[in-house]
């Protein structure tokens, strides 16, 4: 190509434009936040430059007359198994920059799903199965420390709890929307989850980014997230939401922590991040006085202090290779809450590497630390948040059956407001207006839409495990957790199977 | 009647200019928007799209109770009807531009070489004008 390096020639997708149904209006031009449109005046004729484009979809989805279709480059390298043009693509790339490749979103290699591979039961003739349309189907959950025993006394003829429980999350489905910053996504985007939270009963997390001033009237049904970095925590952000989580790692970069660029900052992340505009927001890779389950027991403890015993505390963990004993110390160290982030949890921002190397899948992992809580009698000292990939209410109901009391929802939730998975968010110029902090980007982040659309995604996803919970014969969501009964392998070792817990179907 | 008009929610207005689109759309002879575009005569839009940094929005007609288009009209094409619209008549028109100067909104729009004023006509019998549904963001409302 004219003026260009060779390495630099390769584009991975082609916009192809049907001349005959263009009409040059030039709205591809204006959507496209990568400069891949252009427009030249005097033919007046639309151009492409298709080394710019990341297949977002956004022009596509926009084109009045549907003159656009985003297509993989079949103008591929010689064939070859083992150096596939991701890693000749990726060696040019990294040739020509010296940098570390970043990317955006969930692993998307071809790991096992073990979702995929368990398959739920229904009720035949024996037992009866429940239809959640006539009779009632309890999703509500509660997240939080349960006591060992209860104790009930009567008074007045009447019972009452003489226990006194800890302080408890309550959601009305067992679904939370995931930690993503302030900062990473827009205020339009946090607005639409805190509303949409507080619609459907459940909570979003706020991620390490602080709260904005204006979302803490959405405090009851907000995990505030305190991380390495401490952006944003003081006394009001602790005390505002109805639970404090730790972040120690995440599933798509365990080990590493987060760099949210100086060009993101603008004026309401500088203000809800208690840091300078313009410059970068580091979170360091370590909890700098975190290095023992010790010194997680006297942070955990301090955030408890800080808000009177009055919040529930979340320990969240990336799963790595002994996550069950890692799990089994924080619940010992005094979490509420165990937090696990599979190997497919979503980012904003990670070295492809690690994202796409490091840590286990997240089915293993959540069976594993279930299974350890069990048999050390510590389980209900902690709830389990499972995160990491969980793609439909199919993939809700199998997590609670391996033994999570909720499920984290992010990459679905930004599916849900537009995103398109073109894998850029790190860019900070995210077409649909969600990754991004660029006021004319943002906009297109409409909030009373987006909130409308998770809340659908909520209900529908509430109806859906209620009908498979009545086909199994559930009609509560307590009877689900951990009944690994109800799962079925296909396709499975006997040792997946031995680890996740579950027979194989025909057993 | 109450007037009734189009307009921009400068929140969520995106610049794409769809309603420009529809509204050329709409105005052809054809209402084929690749023939309005390709073989037709293109038709100016009626509502036109402001835009400076992150700020934009669609700039259209008000449909004024006290219209001063219609005061500033040489000619008398400008009129306020009985059903509320502020129309245009092109063959009064005489290509003056009064109405131009006059309009607070900026929302009559020259048609240089027809020498005639085009304006927002509501899409005479449409009972919603087409501006709205394409607008990606939910931005406008009647």
């Amino acid at each position: 190509m004219l003026y260009q390096a060779p390495y630099d020639t390769f584009s991975e997708f082609v916009i192809v434009r049907d001349p005959d149904l263009c009409i040059s209006c030039r709205v591809c031009e204006r959507q496209c936040s990568y400069g891949a449109h252009t427009y030249d005046p005097e033919t007046d004729t639309m151009g492409e430059i298709h080394e710019k484009c990341v297949d977002c979809h956004r022009c596509e989805a926009l084109c009045p007359t549907g003159a656009i279709t985003i297509r993989e480059n079949p103008r591929d390298f010689k064939g070859n198994a083992n150096w596939t043009d991701y890693y000749i693509k990726n060696v040019y790339k990294q040739a020509s920059t010296g940098g570390v490749l970043l990317t955006g979103m969930g692993n998307d290699k071809p790991y096992p799903i073990y979702w995929d591979h368990l398959l739920l039961d229904a009720s035949q003739v024996t037992n009866p199965s429940i239809d959640p349309l006539r009779e009632p189907m309890e999703l509500t959950s509660f997240l939080g420390r349960k006591p060992d025993s209860l104790e009930i006394e009567k008074e007045n003829g009447k019972l009452r709890l003489k226990t006194e429980l800890g302080p408890q999350i309550r959601l009305e489905y067992p679904i939370v929307f995931s930690a993503m910053s302030y900062g990473a996504l827009n205020y339009n985007a946090h607005l639409a989850m805190a509303r949409a939270a507080k619609e459907t009963g459940i909570a979003y997390n706020t991620g390490e980014g602080g709260l904005h001033p204006t979302l803490y009237d959405y405090g009851p049904w907000t995990i505030v997230q305190v991380a390495s970095g401490r952006f944003g925590v003081h006394s009001d952000y602790l005390n505002a939401g109805t639970g404090i989580e730790i972040k120690i790692g995440q599933g798509a970069k365990p080990g590493i922590g987060g760099h949210l660029p100086g060009e993101k900052v603008g004026d309401g992340i500088s203000l809800t991040r208690m840091i300078p505009t313009g410059t970068d927001a580091l979170s360091p890779a370590p909890h700098h006085d975190i290095y023992s389950i010790e010194d997680l027991r006297q942070l955990i403890y301090a955030l408890k202090e800080a808000s009177d015993y009055t919040k529930p505390v979340s320990v969240k963990i990336a799963a790595v290779h002994n996550v069950a004993a890692i799990a089994s110390g924080i619940v010992r160290a005094g979490a509420d809450i165990v937090t696990i982030d599979g190997l497919r949890g979503g980012t904003g921002a990670a070295p492809t590497m690690i994202r796409d190397n490091v840590g286990i899948p997240l089915e293993l992992a959540l069976a594993a630390v279930d299974t350890r809580l069990r048999d050390e009698g510590i389980r209900n000292q902690a709830s389990i948040l499972a995160a990491g990939s969980v793609r439909c209410s199919a993939d809700v109901v199998k997590a609670i059956a391996l033994g999570a009391d909720a499920v984290y929802i992010g990459t679905a939730a930004l599916i849900a407001m537009g995103c398109g998975m073109c894998q850029r968010c790190y860019t900070g110029k995210c077409p649909w207006g969600i990754t991004t902090n660029d006021p004319y980007l943002a906009k297109r982040l409409n909030p009373d839409i987006a909130t409308e659309r998770l809340t659908n995604l909520i209900r529908a996803w509430g109806h859906e495990i209620q009908e498979m919970m009545g086909g199994m014969g559930l009609n509560a969501i307590e009877s689900l957790r951990g009944n690994r009964e109800k799962l079925r392998g296909v396709g499975l070792s006997r040792l997946e199977m031995d680890i996740l817990g579950v027979k194989h179907a025909g057993e | 009647m109450k007037n009734r008009y189009v307009i921009a929610v400068e929140d969520v207005c995106i610049g794409c200019r769809l309603c420009e689109v529809a509204c050329i759309v709409e105005h052809s002879d054809t209402k084929d928007i690749i023939k309005a575009y390709n073989q037709e005569k293109r038709p100016l839009p009626r509502s036109h799209v402001e835009e400076e940094g992150p700020v934009s929005l669609s700039v259209t007609c008000r449909h004024c109770d006290d219209p001063h288009c219609v005061s500033a009209c040489i000619t008398g094409a400008m009129r306020k009807n009985p059903d509320g619209r502020v129309t245009v008549d092109q063959e009064k028109c005489v290509g003056c531009w009064s109405c131009v100067m006059a309009c607070p909104y900026g929302a009559v729009n020259m048609d240089k070489e027809a020498k005639k004023s085009v304006k927002c006509d509501l899409c005479g019998d449409r009972d919603v004008p087409p501006a709205w549904p394409p607008a990606p963001t939910g931005r406008s409302s009647s």
